[in-house]
């Protein structure tokens, strides 16, 4: 059903954790629907310097949640917001069709992450 | 590395000697039972023998039993098979709410035509309950379909009581037997069923072979129309390798149930001991007396069912699920939720169900590999993060 690359990244999922004075959090999905993330970045200079997220999923949430933070390290903010869901699929190699939601949660997640983390920046900016 | 086999609720392997018993009538013997000449004689023989077989593992008469594709077909023949008779009528159909798909889908084809469907409910261990039951059923209704034990969690229903019921209020009962049938007794007449299905590949025969018990003087419409196979109530030239099969896996099921039952159901036990006593935060789903041998249902909080599957499928266990991932439909398991089930948990839904060929060996190997697989997806839950900050 998975490709190697996502089965790769279940096994071993980079970024694993908690940040705990994060700029900025992003939280999707619940457990009803079977899956749920919560991305951490910390922001240096418009640069997204750490990336962190804890995943309640199959075996494509994880990998997927695995994907993005390694993809969205190192990029500007504007850059990580442009990262889509579809972006994480071809980087997967693809995922099955009753999977591809979960590639939609993890760009979300990190996207609410940024959005948190924009706020915030406005709030003191205030 | 041998794999270590534990979803035998899905399909259960083919027993060697079920197999030597088919291999003549995949070879030589090849006759179709219908012709009248000697090849079509021997083949002829060999599916009365395998009939009488069939018909003596569930207390019933050759003439009751019709020979399908399936269970699922055998559920098709019972519910549609029945209905038929009473197209453009006001009438109703009481199902479980914790029915196979195979019943639940074909309840709703029948909707589709004009048939009230009416869904009983189910108590938190999954037994029916039977005062809904009996306000389910008036003057209109046709059939109650009441599966022996469900296939998720194991939970056995009490079908003498149903049918005492449905008896008094002169209404068919059909029951699915796909999971008890060849596993534990099954006498249609202690039970008081008018239809019942069965299923071969779920006690060591082989798959594409199932029958639909149809007691004598029920009228049932036919599905497949076409020879007079069957009698007349289900067309096509039989399988009859696999109906030979059917026939071995009904005697040796006969001969050895009680030393089958007495081996699988101690491991049973223990399995649920250890995974309650060794892992937190777990519980068991279905009733702890009233459950099938082999079947062990657990709800694993704070982690995803389909993750734990796959990693213990890379240990080389197969298991399986009532996560909605696992699903085409993305939704859970619709018995777990009919238990009461929060979503959550039903989602961390493992099911493991053992045969007679596992042993304590197996057992001692999951209960290696399981908890440090679900202490590794809790470490990144954001669900047990929550659930330990908040203790």
């Amino acid at each position: 059903m998975y490709t190697e690359k996502v089965m790769e990244h279940f096994k071993n999922p980079r970024n694993v954790g908690v940040i705990e004075d994060a700029d900025g959090i992003g939280e999707v999905g619940n457990p009803m629907c079977g899956d749920m993330m919560t991305v951490y970045i910390k922001v240096e200079d418009g640069v997204i310097k750490d990336i962190k997220y804890l995943t309640f999923g199959c075996g494509a949430a994880i990998a997927v949640t695995s994907m993005i933070s390694e993809m969205a390290k190192g990029l500007t903010i504007e850059e990580a917001l442009k990262l889509s869901n579809k972006d994480v699929a071809d980087e997967l190699g693809g995922l099955p069709q009753q999977k591809i939601h979960c590639s939609n949660l993890g760009a979300d997640a990190l996207h609410k992450a940024i959005q948190n983390y924009l706020s915030k920046k406005e709030g003191h900016a205030q | 590395m041998n794999r270590i086999y534990l979803d035998h609720a899905a399909t259960t392997p083919l027993d060697p000697r079920v197999f030597e018993c088919m291999e003549p009538y995949l070879k030589g013997k090849f006759g179709n039972p219908s012709s009248l000449h000697e090849d079509g004689r021997i083949a002829k023989e060999a599916i009365d023998r395998a009939r009488e077989e069939v018909a003596a593992l569930i207390g019933a008469s050759h003439e009751e039993i019709v020979f399908t594709s399936s269970g699922s077909e055998a559920n098709n023949l019972a519910l549609k098979g029945v209905a038929f008779s009473y197209m453009n009528t006001n009438s109703n159909i009481v199902v479980s709410e914790i029915e196979h798909t195979s019943v639940l889908h074909t309840a709703k084809s029948l909707e589709k035509m004009g048939f009230e469907i009416r869904h009983v409910k189910v108590n938190k261990d999954a037994t029916l309950d039977l005062g809904s039951l009996e306000k389910s059923i008036d003057k209109n209704t046709i059939l109650v379909s009441m599966m022996h034990a469900n296939n998720e969690v194991g939970t056995i229903e009490p079908i003498e009581e149903i049918s005492a019921v449905t008896r008094t209020m002169g209404v068919r009962l059909h029951s699915d037997a796909v999971q008890t049938a060849g596993t534990i007794p099954v006498d249609v007449n202690m039970l008081g069923v008018d239809l019942l299905s069965m299923s071969a590949h779920q006690f060591y025969g082989p798959k594409g072979i199932g029958a639909l018990f149809i007691r004598k003087g029920t009228r049932v419409i036919p599905q497949i129309d076409g020879g007079v196979q069957e009698w007349g109530r289900r067309a096509g030239t039989e399988n009859v390798p696999a109906i030979v099969g059917f026939g071995e896996a009904c005697r040796l099921a006969r001969l050895e149930m009680a030393d089958r039952v007495r081996k699988i159901a101690p491991l049973r036990d223990e399995l649920i001991r250890r995974i309650t006593t060794e892992i937190e935060q777990v519980r068991l789903n279905g009733h702890k007396e009233r459950r099938l041998p082999g079947n062990v249902n657990v709800g694993i909080e704070f982690i995803e069912g389909e993750s734990v599957l796959l990693f213990l499928d890379m240990e080389g266990i197969s298991v399986s699920t009532g996560s909605a991932c696992t699903s085409r439909a993305l939704k859970a398991s619709h018995v777990c939720l009919a238990m009461g089930i929060p979503h959550e948990v039903a989602q961390g839904s493992l099911q493991f169900t053992l045969g007679k060929d596992n042993s304590i060996d197996d057992v001692n190997k999951l209960m290696e590999v399981l908890p440090p697989v679900v202490d590794r997806l809790r470490t990144m839950s954001p669900l047990y993060h929550k659930f330990i900050r908040s203790k």
